[in-house]
């Protein structure tokens, strides 16, 4: 089901498939596979040619704690592609070298173009603002974990639709399970993309998009929180104008559901004031500690296959 | 034969492309890959009356048979052309153009920051149909997505 592969976008996947690497990060989390030398022998290449604390230390603790390694192609300053190698030969060196290539790019389209050319299979840790699957199986399996099940509940995703790849791959990654409903919240010009918005049209996705949170934010059972980033903004008046309505602050969260869950890939700078933190709602720091052991279960499942 | 077709020469065997939106032959022309200096016999014929059209382009070359898939690439900036094969000055075959599944090397992707449009990388642009009325196409890489508009203003310039 997943030996071999190539993790590029979320959507690549079906839901039965992520239910069994669900099942395999329960193994994970709940203890019931012990410290584990299944990928021993195995080596991972980590290639961030952007910025990454969580996604590139995550990738390779789980490799460690699996027994494997990893390779690291350092920062891009110090690297051939300072020196002019184009991405198509530095991926295939890193084929070369390694068993699995993770990478992160700024370019669209990078990491479908690496796994075209590398044997090895591929992972898309992030490219441009297009896809962050493996962000949206962290986040998936947060909600099935915090929430029970994903099918039936009320999915709201606030802030930057437009250009955060966190945000669009945890779209496509809801709309394959049977929510209720669909908002996202952004202001009008952070709104989703025309392919984002075609996907959910041609699936009969039941979704709205609004720019006020308080309106709606009472029907919610699951809110994804993302960073809206002052640069996307041609003028900064107009950052200035909106801004404060897309924080969440506790006593907004006063109308919502007691069962609500909050989440937000992180790193998170104010659009989730402090005083949510120690609220019940709030499981981000719960679901970023998830990011190991999902992929873990993940590199397992495409090196193993078992 | 109307009087239009009449101002060139009917031909022996060959392809004829009748129906071409006006002003888009040499368009056509380029998408097809034929510049004029391949030997055969081109005839272009721009901004005649038709029924259907209100104005129309003609394209006609002579001793090249024009296989379909060659020609549905003409569909994304001529969707309402016809394609008549002529063989010993009869038409055998009448067609119309349909947009391919796959578009491969015609159009660039609209997104500069796409991989298909980085420089020194060896990548074709490659673009799958997700509707073809209106025409819409996506890009196997970044995903975006093109629609005829886009297309038209990239190949016709306008």
């Amino acid at each position: 089901m997943f030996k071999g592969r190539d993790v590029l976008a979320i959507t690549d996947f079906t839901r039965e498939e992520l239910e069994h690497l669900f099942r395999a990060v329960d193994e994970i989390v709940e203890g019931k596979v012990p410290a584990s030398r299944v990928l021993e022998g195995y080596i991972m290449a980590t290639a961030f040619f952007e910025p990454s604390t969580r996604t590139r230390l995550s990738f390779q603790t789980a490799m460690l704690r699996l027994g494997g390694g990893y390779i690291d192609l350092a920062e891009v300053t110090r690297t051939s592609i300072a020196k002019g190698e184009n991405l198509a030969d530095t991926i295939r060196m890193l084929d070369s070298y390694a068993d699995i290539v993770v990478i992160r790019h700024r370019i669209e389209g990078a990491a479908k173009f690496a796994a075209e050319i590398a044997e090895a299979p591929v992972i898309n840790a992030g490219d441009g603002t297009r896809h962050h699957p493996t962000q949206a199986m962290i986040d998936l399996y947060a909600i099935r974990r915090f929430r029970g099940r994903i099918d039936g509940l009320v999915v709201g995703v606030l802030g930057d639709l437009k250009y955060g790849r966190a945000a669009s791959s945890f779209i496509y990654g809801v709309t394959l399970f049977n929510i209720r409903k669909l908002f996202l919240i952004s202001p009008p010009s952070l709104r989703v993309r025309n392919e984002v918005r075609e996907y959910l049209r041609a699936r009969n996705i039941n979704y709205e998009e609004t720019e006020d949170l308080k309106d709606i934010l009472r029907e919610l059972d699951v809110l994804y929180v993302t960073r809206i980033q002052k640069e996307r903004f041609p003028d900064p008046m107009e950052y200035e104008k909106v801004k404060g309505s897309y924080v969440v602050t506790r006593s907004l969260l006063e109308e919502a559901k007691s069962g609500l869950v909050i989440l937000h890939p992180l790193p998170r700078v104010d659009e989730i004031s402090l005083d949510v933190d120690e609220t019940p709602h709030a499981k981000y720091f719960e679901q970023a500690k998830l990011g190991v052991p999902v992929r873990m279960a993940l590199l397992k499942l495409v090196l193993r296959g078992d | 034969m109307s009087e239009n077709q009449l101002m060139v020469r009917k031909i022996r065997d060959g392809t004829v492309i009748d129906h071409i939106p006006a002003g888009r032959a040499l368009n056509v022309l380029k998408i097809l890959g034929i510049t004029g200096r391949e030997g055969f016999v081109v005839a272009i014929v721009m901004n005649v009356e038709s029924k259907k059209l209100g104005k129309k382009d003609i394209v006609k070359t002579e001793g090249r048979f024009l296989d379909i898939s060659e020609v549905n690439k003409i569909a994304l900036i001529a969707p309402t052309a016809t394609i008549n094969i002529i063989k010993d000055y009869r038409v055998v075959e009448k067609k119309r153009v349909a947009v391919p599944d796959v578009i491969k090397g015609i159009i660039r992707c609209v997104n500069p920051n796409c991989i298909t449009n980085q420089p020194r990388e060896p990548v074709e642009p490659v673009f799958t149909t997700v509707s073809k009325s209106p025409l819409k196409v996506a890009c196997k890489y970044c995903g975006q997505i093109m629609t005829q508009e886009d297309i038209v203003r990239q190949l016709v310039g306008r």
